[in-house]
């Protein structure tokens, strides 16, 4: 238990401290970013980030991610601060809290198993998109110094870590921020700053209830908004900590992360900010920062807020063009780029399922709905092939017309069509003998084709003898530990 | 089946530990195993702070620290695999036969390995600090603490030059945890044959007294060959240890761990403390 919190916390401290730091820095403008998107005051994010990371820091289930307000969930709440208010938010913040923490206890955790892999890269090219496009706004109907300001803080971006010495050890979306703040404010350009996009925190939160009417009415406006954002959240985060678990080669508690980042909305809720959740791109350059524990994640959310309590002057002073640059950085780290060169590589129905999850959430602007339609794909695109995996041999005795089918393989709904139009009704014969014994009934559509065959030949007028049934229709029984035996298993493959 | 685990890694500790083990499997006859754990450090050795990521940073980074990763463990497990053919050289010298000796290699913590082990563990031999605290000898390796804490399983710290105990002592206070250790020492063919002291230390032992005569003739009824010793001091730990250098004894043996950890920590352990200043070896039972 000791040596476990000395691992997680004391255990990397200088680089964790480094690694925090440089987190933070990129937090500010992010947080930013996805307050204005949402529609809120850049406050309401720059606290979210700060109580979610801190809070993060102690209830996480998986040290050095790095959580705050996230653009996969504040998208998810523009049209609730449109139609109701700041106030609400904050409620709905709240009910995602306790949503995720009972998820947490029921273990839907576990749920991700069925999550697959051409999923969670559609989820995570979908949510790049997405950050992208909310930049768009920032680059239509401006004046061409936003446009050459946002390019050269792409250039200074992705050029400053070549040079030497400096490159590596000063984080270069920072150098950007501080560049183009400078330039814009000693020539006096005048274009959007943070500062006009509403107002910035100045002093720590404070501990506050929503001003919302509890009653069932303002339940049924927050319930939707708190579903989705709750099921938003725990995708990102145990997609992000199974990045973090392959980057680190370390395992996470999913159950445990659940209920710590609803621990940590509440917190945020609170606080006077919006939900969040895990960031895959902020959790990836903290890993490259070389941040590995807790106290990372800590170092992070509380180098935030003493960051904006006191450089506020500072910040509103930023342009957006310069936020507009990092949130582009972070849109083109988190796409998966390999995906793109794998799409030859895998099957077609893989790429279906990653490009049609990737459609329906740009679509929706809901990464729940896309990740919804996307396991529903894979699921039938694996019923289909698994399908596949049904023949039906047969032979005749002319002396005793009799043919005997030989049924191998899977036969459920996708195969039952299949499995019926395999029989020839049509022959005259005096007896048919089925053999089922190296068959596998999974359902009761299975069930329900075979008595179909039954009855059609037995109103031909023919014998007809099953063999092996009790043992091919033991799949359909639900008891799940049956079957979890080497041994069970492989009597049950070979055929009974 | 029940084996002897001997805990072998990079630091001087590893001659005594082998010295300890092949004593212990003439005693128990009982196969010795060699462990030698690659334990990861998940600390990275270097970071980038340029705070930036661009196309397929994720995957330059996975490959990136899976090479580093790599080149260490092919390193550890090269540098594991001679420490413990020394080790097998060591032990065949001390007379153990080959075919009671076997290697076992893994990725993994020392703790989480040993309890994992557990069932199969009869004596875990263990120098007293690891490769970390190479300069220092008073030093409690952090590993032995943890793994004396979490088995409860008998375990044999070696310290610098350990030889076969000609009389070991037992610390005897008629707590549970010291009773349990009497009956153990009573029951193992480990110490069979050399002579026991059997010691109480502490204010006011007359009320003890009947007990502590209970130990010896239980001790005495399986054989052993009993001098009891009642030291009326204030301070118990030191009064222990100048015995042990009065009475030239070279193995301690004690229940491990038998107060709350509220006490321990308003006290201090009264384990940690012979394990940091012990110099003969210990048998920590539970």
């Amino acid at each position: 238990m000791l040596q476990k919190i000395h691992q997680e916390w004391f255990a990397n401290i200088p680089k964790d401290l480094l690694a925090g730091s440089v987190v933070a820095l990129a937090l500010i403008p992010e947080a930013i970013a996805f307050s204005i998107i949402a529609g809120v005051d850049p406050a309401v994010g720059l606290y979210a980030s700060f109580a979610i990371a801190v809070i993060v820091a102690f209830t996480g289930g998986r040290p050095g991610m790095i959580s705050a307000a996230t653009g996969a969930m504040a998208l998810l709440m523009v049209t609730l601060v449109k139609e109701h208010g700041l106030e609400y938010l904050l409620a709905a913040t709240l009910l995602t809290g306790v949503i995720q923490i009972v998820a947490g206890v029921l273990k839907l955790g576990e749920l991700m198993r069925f999550v697959s892999r051409s999923v969670v890269t559609g989820f995570v090219n979908a949510l790049a998109i997405l950050i992208f496009m909310a930049q768009l706004p920032e680059l239509t109907d401006v004046s061409w110094h936003v446009y050459a300001m946002t390019a050269a803080g792409l250039a200074i971006i992705y050029l400053f870590p070549y040079l030497p010495v400096v490159g590596r050890n000063l984080p270069s979306p920072l150098v950007c921020i501080v560049v183009l703040t400078a330039v814009a404010m000693i020539f006096e350009i005048d274009i959007r700053t943070v500062g006009d996009m509403g107002e910035l925190p100045d002093t720590l939160p404070v501990l506050l209830w929503p001003q919302v009417p509890l009653n069932l009415e303002t339940l049924l406006i927050i319930l939707p908004y708190s579903v989705a954002l709750a099921v938003v959240g725990l995708l990102e985060s145990l997609m992000t900590a199974n990045i973090v678990d392959d980057l680190t080669d370390t395992r996470s508690d999913r159950n445990r992360e659940c209920r710590g980042q609803g621990i940590a909305n509440i917190g945020a809720g609170l606080l006077g900010g919006m939900a969040g959740c895990a960031m895959i791109g902020q959790s990836i350059i903290n890993v490259k920062s070389g941040g590995r524990g807790r106290l990372s994640t800590l170092a992070a959310g509380v180098f935030l807020i003493i960051l904006v309590v006191f450089l506020d002057q500072w910040i509103s002073q930023i342009p957006m063009a310069a936020l507009v640059a990092v949130m582009i950085m972070v849109a083109i780290g988190t796409f998966s780029w390999s995906s793109l060169r794998d799409l030859k590589k895998h099957p077609m129905s893989t790429n279906i399922v990653m490009l049609a999850t990737v459609v329906v959430v740009v679509a929706t602007h809901n990464l729940a709905i896309g990740v919804f339609v996307g396991v529903l794909l894979a699921a039938l695109f694996f019923a289909n092939k698994v399908g596949q995996h049904m023949a039906i041999t047969s032979r005749k005795e002319a002396a005793t017309a009799t043919r005997t089918y030989t049924v191998i393989g899977q036969v459920f709904f996708t195969s039952a069509e299949k499995f019926i139009a395999a029989f020839d009704f049509k022959e005259v014969l005096e007896r048919v003998v089925i053999d089922l014994s190296q068959a596998h009934f999974w359902d009761i559509t299975a069930v329900g084709s075979l008595d179909k065959v039954v009855i059609k030949f037995r109103r031909e007028g023919v014998e007809v003898e099953l063999i092996g049934l009790n043992a091919a229709s033991r799949t359909i029984v639900d008891k799940q530990a049956i079957h979890d035996k080497p041994e069970q298993i492989e009597k049950f493959m070979a055929g009974h | 089946m029940s084996k002897i685990i001997a805990c072998i890694d990079g630091s001087r500790a590893a001659t005594d530990v082998c010295a300890a083990s092949a004593w212990a499997q003439r005693r128990l006859d009982a196969p010795v195993e060699l462990l030698h754990l690659l334990e990861k450090t998940d600390y990275p050795t270097e970071g980038d702070m340029s705070g930036s990521i661009g196309l397929g940073t994720h995957e330059q980074l996975l490959q990136q620290l899976a090479e580093l990763d790599g080149q260490r463990s092919r390193l550890m497990l090269e540098q594991g695999r001679l420490m413990l053919a020394e080790a097998r050289r060591q032990l065949e010298e001390a007379g153990v036969a080959s075919e009671q000796i076997s290697e076992l290699q893994r990725h993994d913590f020392l703790v989480d390995t040993l309890l994992e082990f557990e069932p199969e563990i009869r004596l875990l031999v263990m120098g007293r600090h690891g490769e970390a605290h190479a300069s220092d000898s008073k030093a409690v390796g952090s590993h032995l603490e943890n793994v004396t804490r979490t088995l409860h399983k008998p375990i044999l710290v070696a310290v610098e030059g350990f030889r076969p105990p000609e009389r070991f002592m037992l610390a005897y206070d008629g707590s549970v945890t010291a009773n349990r250790a009497l009956k153990t020492v009573a029951q193992s063919p480990l110490l069979k044959g050399i002579p026991c002291h059997l010691v109480m230390a502490g204010k006011r032992l007359e009320r003890q007294r009947e007990q502590l005569a209970n130990a010896k003739t239980m001790l005495a009824g399986v054989g052993f060959e009993v001098t009891t010793a009642e030291l009326e001091q204030e301070e118990v730990r030191t009064t222990l240890l100048e015995y042990v250098a009065a009475q030239q004894i070279d193995l301690l043996v004690m229940g491990a761990w038998g107060h709350s950890r509220i006490r321990q920590f308003l006290l201090g352990s009264m384990t940690h403390w012979m394990l940091q200043h012990s110099e003969v070896p210990l048998l920590l039972l539970r």
